[in-house]
């Protein structure tokens, strides 16, 4: 009975690179919510022109984290949580930083793949 | 003899409905200054009715899938001929009726109504508020909306912090490891087959306890009555308290009727499992005290995570709730005054940080 009310594991998570957006998609001082590995995950293009890619899963208790352009900060409204452009946890109650995915601009594509150590 | 009597002699011949009627008649309840608060479980049970009823007629329309949950629901609301009534009254009297069960339990707790011999009353009231918070937790996904879906993702995410268990627990209840459509299914199955039955089985079992004990008659009315016993004072249940029930009742459904009227629960949008969680987002107003205790605590406090002290406090808070009655065995049967400082400040504590997530 237990067996039978646990689902079995997917373990086809997608692809490890996808393209997250294209280039001059994201304003400046901007984020965007993408799928990535059956997960959401966020692309920040900062006010200085860098991009970075993160998980946008908190790691406080799972709700999806947005671009604060107040902040310059990575913000999770569901308790206040705060993270670093590059994923650190920096305030609230967030007990460890989100993942952070590699960025590599090809063409006109963006793309993230997780990180040779991920 | 008439068909009355003839319908009378049957009933009786096979389930002693003379006895039963002789019973019924010799029922009576305490009157004194705390009565009205017999009234918190009847509205309780009423409420429990209203939503067995409203659920039904949802059922008719409802579909519990992530292509067509959201859309149903608002087919439900803006097509079917009285469905905004049927749904709205649906969501208020789940609120009404977890308001009702809050102050039923707070009302006998600070009446001493758990006292010897009805710690299984209380046990079972208990079991009962869990499962009306369970009904709560599991129909508030249902809409499948953006806030029930961060409201989801939050509140399954904190059995993660249960020690041992806690990742089984996630799994069972999301039907995976992530919030999905398998959630919704496995919610629906929970809130429409396993909680009713649940939930009928321990409403049976209260109920029979409350007959078998009796009212309970709070510590300082019986010192009144037994200092002056010419003062007692008593109601017959049927008809007379049942009619005041009945009244208690006409109130609750008149009250749901203008909520349900002038201000309709709302629909939101649709859930997206790859959007941020919206600005302002928040669960309903009986869970806010926990929402608010974990905004406050801070990734680590001394050697434990932030969350899952949180988790484990309140895990325990609920466990020696439960088991109030059992360290409160005083002699002269007016219950330790420590206990009503707990009740006090449980109580302080729920208002306080549910009136602090609201207004600051």
């Amino acid at each position: 009975m237990v067996r039978y009310l646990i689902p079995p594991q997917h373990t086809d998570l997608g692809p490890d690179l996808v393209v997250a957006a294209h280039v001059g998609e994201l304003k400046p001082n901007s984020g965007k919510i993408f799928p990535f590995a059956g997960r959401p995950a966020l692309l920040i293009l900062t006010a200085d022109g860098k991009y970075h890619a993160l998980s946008a899963v908190c790691t406080h208790l799972g709700c999806t984290v947005q671009y604060s352009a107040d902040l310059h900060e990575v913000w999770c409204p569901c308790h206040n949580g705060k993270y670093s452009v590059d994923g650190a946890n920096i305030s609230g109650p967030p007990p460890r930083p989100l993942q952070e995915f590699s960025v590599v601009v090809k063409g006109n594509d963006i793309y993230v793949q997780r990180a040779q150590n991920s | 003899m008439g068909a009355s009597a003839n319908l009378r002699n049957w009933l009786d011949e096979r389930f002693g409905w003379d006895e039963l009627m002789k019973f019924v008649r010799h029922k009576t309840v305490p009157i004194h200054r705390f009565s009205y608060f017999y009234f918190l479980g009847g509205m309780t049970l009423f409420l429990f009715g209203i939503q067995v009823c409203t659920g039904i007629l949802l059922l008719m329309y409802y579909r519990p899938t992530p292509n067509g949950a959201f859309e149903s629901v608002q087919y439900i609301m803006t097509r079917v001929p009285f469905g905004w009534l049927i749904r709205s009254i649906h969501s208020w009297g789940a609120n009404v009726m977890i308001l009702t069960a809050i102050a039923h339990m707070f009302s006998v707790f600070f009446l001493k109504s758990y006292r010897k011999p009805r710690e299984l009353t209380w046990l079972s009231g208990m079991v009962l508020l869990f499962l009306v918070l369970g009904f709560g937790f599991s129909g508030y996904l249902l809409p499948w909306n953006m806030l029930s879906l961060f409201a989801t993702k939050v509140g399954t995410n904190m059995t993660d912090q249960v020690p041992l268990i806690g990742h089984w627990m996630l799994v069972f209840l999301r039907g995976g490891e992530d919030v999905t459509g398998a959630t919704l299914t496995r919610f629906f199955g929970i809130h429409v087959a396993i909680l009713p039955g649940l939930a009928t089985m321990f409403i049976g079992l209260h109920l029979l306890l409350v007959q078998r004990f009796g009212m309970s008659v709070p510590p300082s009315v019986e010192a009144e009555t037994k200092a002056h016993p010419e003062k007692a004072r008593e109601l017959r249940f049927f008809p007379n308290f049942f009619l005041r029930e009945l009244m208690a009742w006409y109130v609750v459904l008149a009250a749901l009727g203008c909520l349900a009227a002038f201000k309709p629960w709302e629909l939101g949008k649709k859930a997206d499992l790859f959007a941020s969680a919206p600005a302002g987002i928040r669960p309903e107003w009986y869970f806010m005290f926990m929402f608010q205790t974990l905004r406050f605590l801070p990734a680590k406090v001394g050697p434990f995570a932030g969350d899952l002290l949180g988790v484990l406090l309140f895990g325990v808070a609920a466990a020696v709730w439960t088991c109030l009655p059992f360290f409160d065995n005083s002699k002269d049967g007016r219950g330790k005054r420590w206990i009503t400082g707990v009740g006090v400040f449980a109580l302080a504590y729920f208002v306080g940080m549910t009136l602090y997530a609201y207004l600051v």
